[in-house]
């Protein structure tokens, strides 16, 4: 077992759930040992940053203070999702290139008892560490189910192969690594030409029309190189491609069925785990058709899903539109309404 | 082309060149920017998904930098149609961080009140009041303020989404809020002061 320090990312307790799942159930058989940062923050997305700067840059790096203080035996910090990767990777990187904002952020930093030396962790995603440590041949020997039949689009997204500080990538445009990985579970790779292009990113919330128009092409791209399947490592691109895809047919009066789902739950099915433990089934745009060729059925939509624990401090909400939206009482105290 | 007729840009050009807007520009990016370094060859547009949907293409909003037009930069929706998708810089022949130049002529755009649009303004300012607020971001309170207020018309169509994100448990009505909000707050706040005396 390799340890790793972790830093989650907030779409991975929400939106991209089955990311975290499909991740959680390889990392064991893998041999990656996951240490998540104790209360680690928000890194802030695209957003952040387009208000200010030091900021944006404090707010990344107490994330990296903290995941510093952890560091025993292990400096390298894995991020999952690409945005958090790419932040995380550009905090580091700045402070170090640009010493002036180093000094400030730490002043800042300070101030919460905190400090962070720029270069004191290795900041990777989880793909690179799939394939430069644990290995290409160490994952065939785990692979009990390849996935003989599935025509799988490889979507890597932006943010990972660029812009790549550490040059850890094969290529900024067209890089081999997802590629490799999909192969060796055995899956049927398709020489995807918008490996890397954008998926829209912040823009279906802000300029819905540029968004749709990126989603296209990707989508139609994939259907006429005849994928079954799009994979991705973003939570930010699989949102995008999957939740607005009927919003892109509306759109554009087109009726395209592509579904996206986490490298990890393409993996995790390789290896041999049941697809509800991966995450499938939370999809809006269903996995159904493309996985009953590879003779896996998907859970039908988890409606009874276990509702997630009441926080304290959450915001307060009628209970009744609780109970509408989770189809049951989360509580005694609703049970009895 | 709004805002840049070839006579306005004429006009500018021909003044003695003042690089005020520039250093002012690359001082304020995070990192080296290399802003001065663009030879104006084009890669960067000619490599933007969305650039046609752009007042100006990354290179001609670079000569208006280094032609001291700071009203029209500011105003131009460039920065806020970009998607961070790096494919810019990884092209750019003279490594100029362009992304990161785009989020500091938001920034400066927020601070003097220029652009035009509010719309993505008040969405990233809505990101980060519960950033701060929460110490991770809420999607659920996000997407509600923001499309009440600039697309409530939108919601309608996307009521089913949402309700299959709430189904599936892809998203909380309620926010996750970290332990160490006061700390976060106080690294913050510093972090503001230092902003405004850089």
């Amino acid at each position: 077992m390799s340890d790793y320090l972790f830093y989650p990312g907030c779409s991975m307790e929400s939106s991209a759930k089955a990311y975290y799942d499909s991740l959680m159930e390889i990392a064991e058989p893998l041999g990656i040992h996951l240490k998540e940062i104790e209360d680690w923050n928000c890194c802030g997305a695209t957003e952040y940053v387009g208000i200010n700067l030091i900021p944006a840059y404090s707010l990344i790096a107490r994330n990296l203070a903290l995941a510093a203080k952890m560091k025993n035996g292990t400096q390298t910090l894995v991020a999952p999702c690409s945005a958090c990767y790419l932040n995380l990777a550009k905090a580091d990187y700045y402070m170090a290139e640009r010493p002036a904002l180093g000094e400030k952020v730490n002043q800042a930093l300070e101030a919460g008892g905190l400090r962070y030396t720029p270069g004191s962790l290795d900041i990777r995603h989880i793909l690179d560490v799939i394939i430069n440590d644990i290995g290409l041949e160490a994952l065939r020997a785990k692979v009990v189910k390849p996935l003989k039949g599935l025509r799988v689009a490889p979507y890597l997204g932006c943010m990972v192969p660029r812009p790549d500080y550490y040059h850890r990538w094969s290529d900024a445009e067209h890089p081999i690594e997802l590629v490799e990985v999909l192969k060796t579970i055995g899956a049927e790779v398709i020489d995807f030409p918008r490996a890397t292009t954008c998926c829209g990113g912040h823009m279906t919330q802000i300029g819905p029309e540029t968004a749709y128009e990126l989603i296209r092409r990707l989508i139609s791209s994939a259907e006429k190189y005849k994928a079954d399947i799009m994979v991705t490592v973003c939570p930010m691109c699989q949102m995008n491609i999957d939740a607005y895809q009927s919003e892109t047919n509306r759109h554009f009066g087109t009726n395209y069925h592509m579904p996206i789902v986490f490298f990890t739950q393409l993996i995790g099915l390789a290896l041999g785990f049941p697809p509800e433990k991966l995450g499938f089934g939370t999809e809006i745009t269903s996995t159904k058709a493309a996985l009953a060729r590879i003779g896996v059925e998907i859970p039908e939509p988890v409606e009874e899903g276990a509702p997630r624990r009441k926080k304290e401090e959450g915001l307060p909400m009628p209970p009744r539109l609780l109970k509408n939206i989770k189809g049951k009482p989360r509580n005694a105290e609703e049970a009895e309404q | 082309m709004p805002q840049t007729t070839a006579q306005t840009f004429r006009t500018a050009l021909i003044q003695e060149e003042d690089l005020s807007l520039l250093e002012e520009v690359s001082m304020k990016t995070a990192g080296v920017s290399h802003l001065e370094m663009c030879i104006q060859c084009g890669s960067c547009g000619g490599s933007c998904p969305p650039a046609e949907e752009m007042d100006h293409t990354p290179r001609m909003l670079f000569a208006m930098l280094r032609a001291g037009m700071r009203d029209a930069v500011l105003q131009s929706n460039t920065p806020w149609i970009c998607v961070s998708c790096y494919h810019c810089v990884v092209r750019c022949p003279q490594n100029v961080h362009i992304t990161d130049v785009m989020y500091t002529l938001k920034s400066m755009a927020i601070r003097e009140k220029k652009y035009r649009d509010a719309t993505a303004p008040e969405f990233s300012e809505t990101f980060v009041d519960m950033v701060e607020k929460y110490g991770r971001s809420f999607e659920f309170g996000l997407a509600t303020r923001h499309y009440l207020k600039h697309a409530p018309l939108r919601l309608v169509g996307m009521s089913t989404m949402g309700l299959g994100m709430l189904t599936k448990g892809r998203m909380s009505i309620t926010p996750r809020k970290i332990k160490g909000m006061p700390q976060l707050k106080a690294i913050l706040d510093k972090a503001k002061e230092l902003e405004l005396t850089s």
